[in-house]
């Protein structure tokens, strides 16, 4: 069903802002019924790709054909839509408190009409025809913060695809798919792509742009890859090995990190014991975490599995529960992120940008949040050492640039994340937990954050929740699986794999009941 | 505070030519190096162009040292209620009862010290107590309840206002002690009275506090997250509660200014002060460290507001300038520095 005539052929591409270029002479062809994926590290070049073909950004130089007809960029407000292109953001574009026939139909009551009574069971009927077609079933009068995130990612894109069908009729479209899956457990991520499968199906295109490798792999037929703004090359997925890919990106060899020699812990001493942790989601967890340990918790989502993390810090209120830690029992219930500081409790957020950090704040004055005392000398803060300090920690985990003036918010998603990390650092944790430590990172960031959760087990016991398997299996000792707020068994040794961990977290699911494989309950 | 411009100094000192690239960030940064200077100077910029003007426009009567001193005396009680909401929008809540605790206050010393015949010093002191009671009761409401602090304040204010009227019984009394009088009004230094002095010292604590100690960053991070602040250990509701007294306090001692200029109190004592000082604290961060809520900005909004209005009644406008030119100047400076604000956002992508 791959045509020869390319849907989408940008040629020579050229974008610079305030005198470097971001884009260089970028071709990029998309054929029709194709899968075609864009990777790149964060900063390769990739949004502003995507921008250019939006209408967002005006092009220096280069030329666009769509259906073989040469285009005159930019591309005005609209022209894409017209063109037969449609983009998904990652944040969606929904309204969290509108039910999912009212975002369904929004642009329909955007317009002005003169019909003034709008039937919503009719409306919510028509959205239930229109997701089955598809083969997706979403209640259209649920509301969009009542629905898993997967589902509302197919609500934008089912949208997406309708808002085009209705616009072009049976004209081949593309659907840009930006970065769909940051925000998605990656167990759910199948769901999204069988959507993907049958919209190629269809002999619609779709540009899938990710820095997930694996994702990537499984969903492209070909792959485009930007590096520095300059395509590194275009590849046919199959073709292509995993670290040809990888060598692509980088543009030089990715230094392998073996998977941990998973250590022998029975006879270190534990850091800290979690007794019948309940919290909204969580029943009556139990589990020890043993000195230079790195543990991890998962499961499918909604298994409630990131709680644990949370209420250990006091983040989110606990049921019940008792920790022992430092030979101190405490209840979990009582438990404020003060308390846990004190007791060397460290606690890195997966939602660095609303929970971990603060955006609009210089990187100094966040690194510096938690070790501000210190600098308090004299009667007034040493605002030199301060940023020194910060400026330090930042080379030390390589946050680039390493300039603490800068505002937070501007570095890429791995640099805020390693300065996570490094705000964390300065109060010595023996225990540090972390949720999702690698979400939205490139490449090459994700290998140094494995890196120095590794390096850090010398002084500090880890618990890292995550959903992605890959991660878990590279970096954890042991591995914590929960089902519908059970703590059902562990997976230890040479169990600690990517494909052992899916297995047993869809198992367990299945059956929640399933007795642990190794009966171990900490 | 000065850190936006020591900030600028080390930027100017980036030398790019290192061969490479430099990442998107330094990029942007650097473009908008000479636009983000300008925005710190424009209000102090603008305040002196008004002064130009008016100093041509009536070269005898505006330019002379007397208008002057009376022009930075009269409105210090506005700069230390100005300063007292700055501490309470830097910590993100709202505080629309600051002007009624002035009121408060100030009807407070009038009556215990001319009805009662208390000394001034005890009766300032009572009129403190009651403004930090008032801050507390906030507080109580905003934190412990978890109600919006403009609800909470909105509701205050009246509230306040409601026992002002009962206790002066809507008259206006007049006589305070020439205790209170003089330190606050006769008392010079430079041909200013020494009221603006006290104002200018609450700038200075305020801004060391801003500037110089952790409590002042905690204020800030609580101000643009308490989820960040919380995980962070640092005690929300408590640094909520305090912003929201020691405001309360503040502006209480806005009322012990307010009773010793006049000598007097009335029942709507001060509730026109409201108003002009929620200008002066977002015009005020508009400039010197534009973004941020900070009191040396306030002081020089201010100054502006009041120097345009005194400017624009000697040319003959009539009094109502004075409501026309701050309700203008609160909406310009909220939405200037909404602009501001979200040029940083997007800057910071």
């Amino acid at each position: 069903m791959v045509g020869d005539r390319p849907l989408l052929d940008a040629r020579g591409l050229t974008k610079a802002f305030g005198g470097a270029r971001a884009l260089n002479e970028v071709d990029l062809t998309v054929l029709p019924g194709e899968v075609h994926g864009l990777l790149g590290e964060n900063g390769s070049g990739k949004s502003t790709l995507i921008k250019i073909l939006a209408g967002y950004h005006t092009p220096d130089a280069g030329e666009l054909f769509v259906n073989g007809r040469e285009v005159p960029l930019p591309l005005g407000p609209g022209e894409p839509q017209r063109l037969g292109m449609e983009f998904v953001h990652q944040d969606l574009g929904l309204v969290a408190s509108l039910t999912v026939a009212e975002n369904f139909y929004m642009a329909d009551i955007a317009k002005p009409s003169r019909r003034f009574f709008v039937s919503w069971s009719r409306r919510a009927a028509q959205a239930r025809e229109v997701f089955a077609r598809y083969g997706v079933t979403i209640d259209p009068d649920a509301t969009i913060d009542g629905i898993r995130p997967v589902e509302r990612a197919l609500v934008a894109i089912v949208r997406a695809l309708e808002g085009l069908r209705r616009g072009s009729g049976d004209e081949p479209t593309l659907l840009v798919l930006d970065e769909p899956t940051v925000f998605l457990p990656e167990n759910e991520v199948a769901l999204l792509f069988d959507l993907v499968r049958q919209i190629a199906a269809r002999g619609s295109s779709v540009l899938f742009v990710s820095h997930d490798l694996a994702e990537v792999r499984q969903i492209t037929d070909r792959v485009t890859v930007l590096r520095d703004g300059r395509v590194a090359g275009t590849v046919v997925t199959e073709q292509t090995s995993p670290r040809a890919l990888v060598n692509l990106i980088l543009g030089q060899e990715l230094q392998e990190m073996a998977t941990v020699e998973q250590q022998q812990l029975d006879d270190q001493s534990v850091v800290l014991q979690v007794h019948d942790l309940s919290t909204r989601w969580l029943h009556d967890v139990s589990f020890d975490l043993r000195a230079g340990e790195v543990l991890g918790l998962t499961g499918l989502v909604g298994s409630g599995y990131e709680d644990s993390v949370y209420a250990i810090f006091g983040a989110i209120p606990a049921e019940n529960g008792t920790l022992v830690v430092d030979g101190e029992r405490r209840d979990v219930a009582a438990m404020t992120p003060k308390t846990a500081m004190a007791h060397g409790i460290a606690l890195v957020p997966g939602d660095r940008q609303n929970t971990g950090s603060i955006p609009t704040l210089p990187a100094s004055d966040n690194i510096n949040l938690l070790v501000l005392d210190r600098y308090f000398r004299g009667g007034r803060l040493r605002q030199n050492d301060l940023d020194h300090n910060a400026q330090e920690l930042m080379a030390e985990f390589d946050v680039r640039p390493a300039r603490p003036d800068l505002d937070y918010g501007s570095f890429s998603g791995g640099n805020q994340q390693k300065a996570m990390m490094a705000k964390w650092k300065q109060i010595e944790p023996r225990v540090l937990l972390l949720h999702e430590p690698t979400q939205g990172v490139d490449v090459g960031a994700r290998q140094q954050i494995w890196t120095m959760i590794r390096a850090a087990t010398a002084t500090t016991s880890t618990i890292c929740a995550s959903s992605d398997y890959e991660q878990l299996a590279t970096i954890c000792d042991r591995v914590g699986v929960i089902a519908r707020g059970r703590l059902v068994g562990f997976l230890t040794g040479a169990d600690v794999t990517k494909e052992r961990i899916a297995e047993y977290c869809l198992r367990s699911s299945a059956d929640a009941s399933v007795t642990a494989l190794d009966g171990s309950g900490g | 505070m000065d850190d936006g411009g020591s900030r600028m100094t080390s930027d100017q000192k980036v030398t790019p030519s290192t061969g490479e690239d430099p990442p998107p960030a330094e990029r942007r940064r650097r473009s908008v190096l000479s636009g983000k200077s300008l925005e710190a100077l424009a209000l102090p910029i603008a305040w002196v162009v008004v002064i130009v003007i008016f100093s041509i426009l009536r070269p005898g009567t505006f330019l002379s040292s007397a208008n002057f001193a009376s022009i930075l005396a009269s409105q210090a009680v506005l700069v230390v209620v100005s300063l007292a909401l700055v501490i309470v929008l830097t910590a993100g809540d709202y505080d629309l009862s600051v002007a009624s605790v002035v009121g408060l206050s100030a009807n407070l010393i009038a009556i215990l010290n001319v009805n009662y015949g208390l000394p001034v010093l005890v009766a300032i002191l009572v009129a403190l107590l009651a403004g930090l009671v008032v801050g507390v009761l906030n507080g109580l409401f905003v934190v412990l309840v978890q109600i919006d602090s403009l609800i909470v304040t909105l509701g205050m204010s009246t509230f306040v206002s409601g026992i002002v009227l009962w206790i002066t019984g809507s008259n206006t009394l007049s006589g305070i002690s020439n205790d209170l009088v003089r330190p606050v009004i006769v008392w010079r230094f430079a041909g200013v009275p020494f009221e603006f002095y006290y104002a200018l010292v609450i700038a200075l604590v305020v801004w060391y506090v801003f500037r110089y100690t952790p409590l002042g960053r905690r204020l800030l991070v609580v101000g643009r997250s308490r989820e960040v602040a919380r995980l962070s250990g640092v005690r929300v509701g408590a640094v909520r509660w305090g912003a929201l007294a020691v405001s309360s306090v503040i502006a209480a001692f806005g009322g012990v200014l307010y009773a010793g200029t006049s000598g007097a109190a009335g029942p709507t004592s001060g509730l026109e002060l409201l108003l002009p000082a929620f200008a002066a604290a977002f015009l005020g961060a508009t400039t010197v460290n534009p973004g941020r809520f900070n009191p040396w900005g306030t002081v020089i909004a201010v100054y502006f507001l009041v120097t345009g209005i005194t400017g624009l009644q000697l040319l003959g406008a009539q009094s109502y300038v004075q409501n026309i030119f701050y309700g203008a100047a609160l909406v310009l400076a909220v939405s200037f520095s909404q602009i501001v604000r979200r040029r940083r956002a997007v800057r910071a992508g």
